[in-house]
């Protein structure tokens, strides 16, 4: 309606206020909040002493030595490093996995469409713990891969495979997690696209790679971008799969936070950190609003 | 993943006959096959473990419930269980209300300034990391002093729920005829009569869709629990974390199991639900 | 749940007494300056430019114009869906600018019919009597009555979307009928039907129109759909009002070029006029023929002036038999009727449209010369 009762305006604000107080109050605030103690002193026990410091930060990059002098240190540097590379492992084989499964699905009759997004929807609701969790009987000591090694007497007692607590297993078990974020997108997308497009590619004398790479790829684009932003970001910042599959060894960013504030009990670092993972995941949205705008504006264009 | 290379065969020489059909790449329905094993696989050996008569959960010694008549006793299990389900049905019940209200200000209530800003706070929680929530919460709640037991787990909860309620009404909203809801005022119907009787019925599939989704989400949570909830206040991931944490038995099996297949059940059920309901109308 | 004060005043409106057909001295609807302004300052849009006529009780009323010129702008407005921005609306003498749409004694057939999905066919055309809170049974007899009036008393317990695109239009037409609305507004209710179905609704609302002595105010863009069922039509174009009249009066006695062809085929040939007598003035083309042409406001000396005809009122002859001898340029076999293009030495060919009725009437051929015959009393001056 373009012109509405004047108590409308009240209206609509009753009608955003708890939604937007809710929000604003218990995560908006917090974050702030976060943000401040990122630059407090750390009280030994947990908790913060009320005097700013840039301690956390630079705790980041180098080590405190005992005479108050600083050395470049790449223990966290390695962490964060490492953060991105298991992302990128995951975000990469979800792709190769997936998009082939969404060209698949993408190509069948309806019904049975319908049925296959349904198989991929159902393990993606189910507990997120749980599933990590079946992996470590999957790749465990004695666990289900390595049992016929060990019953073929390729492996004796005391031997393993050393699949677990491994980068692999991360890599595994966050692939494994967020897969289903690259198949619906990519779908969505394939399923959108008219495959006379595809047939009028091959009238025009193109070869199938041709075909694929220049009328497939670019159609498909959106959902490819939006499948790679919706396993790469939650894999950045992921908690369970490097500390159920990492073994507290392999950290990354996210059971780096989570050690500052139960073990290490320094919530200036932890929050500091935690403030650096939600830079990367807001540069990183960033971006592809800047992509999903131009995608548009090329859209219009046309 | 080698079948990969078949979607990208080389180029057909010029003049060669094109056999197959565009789009039908062999090797593809393995590869689907193979990924909804993938998914599936771990699921299963999760379940199948669970019926393991021994303690030892990789060596299997025979078939048994035991496990489960074990689990569902375990006061603690149950205690879980149970704040899994007050939390997880107050907070659907709390942000999906929210969402409905915001969802409907914000599709039906005109063109305002700053529309644009509260959508971008609205799926704030949806952005940021859960890990960075979970700490971001507890940092809030202990500076605020905040100690509510269960409460505080549910307005954790509450919040991170509201935008996973909400985008499935607004996109409801959105998708529905407004000339509907002109044909209602047309028709002498007030604008709480149409609310009544022609909007909210038409939304009733979104607004199912956000509860449930929203309920599903608070079951799953974990992380933001194991950061904010007191010791009593446990939920059944947490409690499952613990006893992971403390050594894998067949125990930690049939717990998981229960969850899962509760979640699986849920999830079906409803889309068969709201699968079968156009289809009914159309003949 | 109480009604308003507001509602109270304007409820008498809806008194169930019959209307009075052809007593045309009480205007049903009364425009004064309407309009609309979309957006301010620089990029506002003006859907309305001033929009000033009556409509009579019992009337059917056509808004035909182009999309875009502000036809469906107006009827929004009467039904309250949109505030204009200026003017007048005067509802049987009741101002109604500022009563919302739910206390409108006016009803919409919506162009997608807009059927509550999640109510079957007798809940849809019984909404609007139980928002005016009637009794139950006048609700019952009045939906079996105006079911029946659409013939469509056999689906009353089926859900809109099990009925095809003609049937949800008659539950359409019965759910708006069925509060007996004062007015009637039709927003292109027939452009979703394919044609048969849309020729066959035609007959058939301007009958439902007759027996409920309903004043119909029906939006379309087909010349056809207006001309066939209206009792009197207002041209809109570009926000105004070109011509209000009857069918005849709009499509023999356009007000000026627009209405002339928008409404029908026209031929438009430039002129100056040389003398006038009585109505009948002489003109002169610019390819140098003389004719004779009617013309109430034309003045002798006026240079410039647009003649007008249609296609349809031109007769061929035999060459030398007609005002002036022409060559046929192009030809369109229609059936029943043979278009041509007939080259007169004007800057533009002539259209003629030569109805095929006769057995022995010569087949006309690209290439035949022919002569014209122009009919002083449909040649027309038009205005501007």
């Amino acid at each position: 309606m373009a012109n509405l009762p004047e108590n409308a305006t009240l209206r609509r604000s009753l009608a955003l206020g708890p939604a937007v107080l809710i929000v604003g109050a218990f995560m908006l605030v917090p974050v702030a909040i976060m943000g401040v103690y990122s630059f407090l002193e750390a009280k030994s026990f947990g908790g913060v002493t009320w005097s700013f410091s840039g301690d956390a930060y630079v705790q980041l990059f180098y080590e405190r030595l005992l005479d108050d002098s600083l050395r470049l240190s790449s223990g966290y540097l390695i962490i964060i490093a490492r953060s991105f590379f298991l992302a990128l492992v995951a975000t990469v084989s979800c792709l190769i996995v997936g998009f082939p499964v969404a060209w698949f699905i993408a190509r069948r009759p309806l019904g049975q469409r319908n049925m296959w997004i349904l198989l991929i929807t159902i393990p993606f609701w189910t507990n997120q713990l749980v599933r990590t969790f079946a992996w470590i009987i999957i790749l465990g000591r004695n666990g289900v891969i390595e049992a016929p090694f060990r019953w073929a007497g390729l492996l004796g007692e005391g031997e393993t495979l050393g699949l677990m607590y491994s980068d692999f297993a991360i890599a595994v078990g966050l692939t494994y997690t967020f897969i289903p974020l690259m198949v619906l997108p990519i779908y969505a997308s394939l399923e959108k696209l008219d495959f006379s497009l595809v047939e009028a590619g091959a009238d025009l004398y193109s070869s199938r790679w041709e075909t694929f790479s220049r009328i497939v790829i670019p159609l498909s684009k959106p959902g490819i971008v939006a499948g790679c932003l919706l396993v790469f970001i939650p894999s950045l910042g992921a908690f369970i799969q490097p500390d159920l599959l990492g073994g507290g060894k392999k950290l990354m960013l996210g059971t780096l936070v989570q050690f500052q504030f139960s073990t290490a009990r320094n919530w200036p670092f932890g929050s500091a950190i935690a403030m650096i993972l939600l830079a990367f995941v807001i540069a990183f949205l960033m971006l592809y609003a800047r992509a999903a705008r131009g995608a548009k504006a090329m859209e219009m264009r046309r | 993943m080698t079948a990969q290379d078949d979607i990208v065969p080389a180029a057909a020489l010029p003049g060669t006959k094109v056999r197959r059909a565009f789009g039908e790449v062999p090797g593809l329905k393995t590869l689907a096959f193979c990924f909804l094993a993938f998914l599936y696989l771990p699921i299963g050996v999760l379940v199948a473990y669970s019926f393991n008569e021994g303690n030892i959960v990789m060596v299997w010694t025979g078939f048994s419930t035991d496990w489960y008549a074990q689990a569902l006793a375990d006061a603690d299990i149950r205690k879980a269980a149970m704040n899994s389900l007050i939390v997880a049905v107050s907070a659907t019940a709390i942000s999906t209300t929210c969402a409905t209200l915001a969802a409907l200000a914000l599709a039906r209530g005109g063109a305002f300034r700053g529309k644009v800003a509260l959508l971008g706070l609205i799926s704030l929680p949806l952005m940021v990391p859960e890990i960075v929530t979970a700490v971001a919460t507890l940092v809030f709640f202990s500076s605020i002093g905040l100690r509510l037991g269960l409460g505080n787990v549910i307005i954790a909860h509450t919040t991170f729920c509201i935008p996973f309620a909400f985008m499935p009404i607004r996109a409801r909203l959105e998708g529905m005829d407004t000339t509907l809801e002109q044909a209602s005022r047309d028709l002498y119907a007030s604008d709480w009569e149409t609310f009544r009787l022609v909007t909210l019925p038409l939304l009733m599939p979104g607004v199912l869709a956000g509860a449930m989704l929203a309920f599903v989400i608070s079951m799953d949570d974990f992380i933001i629990t194991l950061m904010v909830a007191g010791a009593g206040d446990t939920t059944l991931p947490v409690y499952i974390y613990s006893m992971i944490r403390q050594g894998i038995t067949p125990e930690v099996n049939a717990v998981s199991s229960i969850l899962l297949l509760f979640s699986i059940a849920m999830v079906t059920a409803y889309w068969f639900t709201t699968r079968q309901k156009p289809g009914r109308n159309i003949h | 749940m109480p009604r308003t004060p507001e509602a109270a005043t304007v409820t008498p409106l809806h008194s169930d007494m019959p209307s009075r057909p052809g007593t045309g001295a009480a205007p049903a609807i009364v425009l004064e300056d309407v309009r609309k302004t979309y957006g301010r300052g620089a990029s506002a849009v003006q859907a309305l430019r001033g929009i000033s006529f009556e409509i009579r009780d019992n009337e059917f009323f056509t808004l035909l114009g182009p999309s875009g010129c502000g036809k469906t702008t107006l009827l929004r407005a009467l039904a309250g869906f949109e505030h204009a921005t200026g003017g007048t609306i005067r509802l049987f003498g009741q101002n109604i600018m500022d009563v919302s749409a739910h206390r409108r004694p006016v009803n919409t057939v919506f162009q997608h019919y807009a059927l509550f999905p999640h109510m079957t066919v007798a809940e849809n055309v019984a909404y609007g009597l139980r928002r005016l809170r009637r009794p139950a049974d006048e609700i019952a007899a009045a939906v079996a009555e105006t079911l029946r009036l659409v013939k469509m008393e056999t689906f009353a317990d089926r859900r809109p979307t099990q009925l095809s695109g003609g049937q949800q239009q008659r539950v359409a037409l019965a759910r708006a009928l069925a509060p007996h609305p004062k007015v009637l507004l039709l927003d292109e209710p027939l452009s979703a039907l394919d044609l048969k179905l849309r020729q066959a609704m035609r007959q058939e609302l301007k009958q439902i129109q007759a027996k409920t002595g309903i004043t119909f105010i029906f939006v379309t863009h087909d010349q056809d759909e207006a001309l066939s069922m209206s009792d009197r039509i207002a041209v809109m174009s570009d926000g105004l009002v070109q011509q209000v009249g009857t069918p005849t009066e709009i499509y023999e006695r356009p007000a000026n070029r627009f209405v002339a062809g928008f409404v029908g085929d026209a031929n438009f040939i430039k002129a100056a006029i040389m003398s006038r007598a009585n109505t009948e003035v002489t003109c002169k083309t610019i390819g140098g023929l003389e004719l004779r042409a009617d013309g109430k406001k034309a003045r002798a000396g006026q240079r410039d002036v647009t003649l007008f005809l249609r296609p349809e009122k031109v007769r061929l002859g035999a060459p030398g038999q007609g005002s002036v001898d022409g060559v046929v340029a192009t030809l369109q076999y229609l059936g029943n009727a043979c278009l041509m293009e007939v080259d007169i030495g004007e800057a533009t060919p002539l259209l003629v449209s030569e109805r095929i009725a006769d057995v022995d009437q010569p087949r006309r051929a690209a290439g035949d010369r022919v002569g014209v015959k122009l009919d002083p009393r449909s040649l027309q001056v038009l205005e501007e």
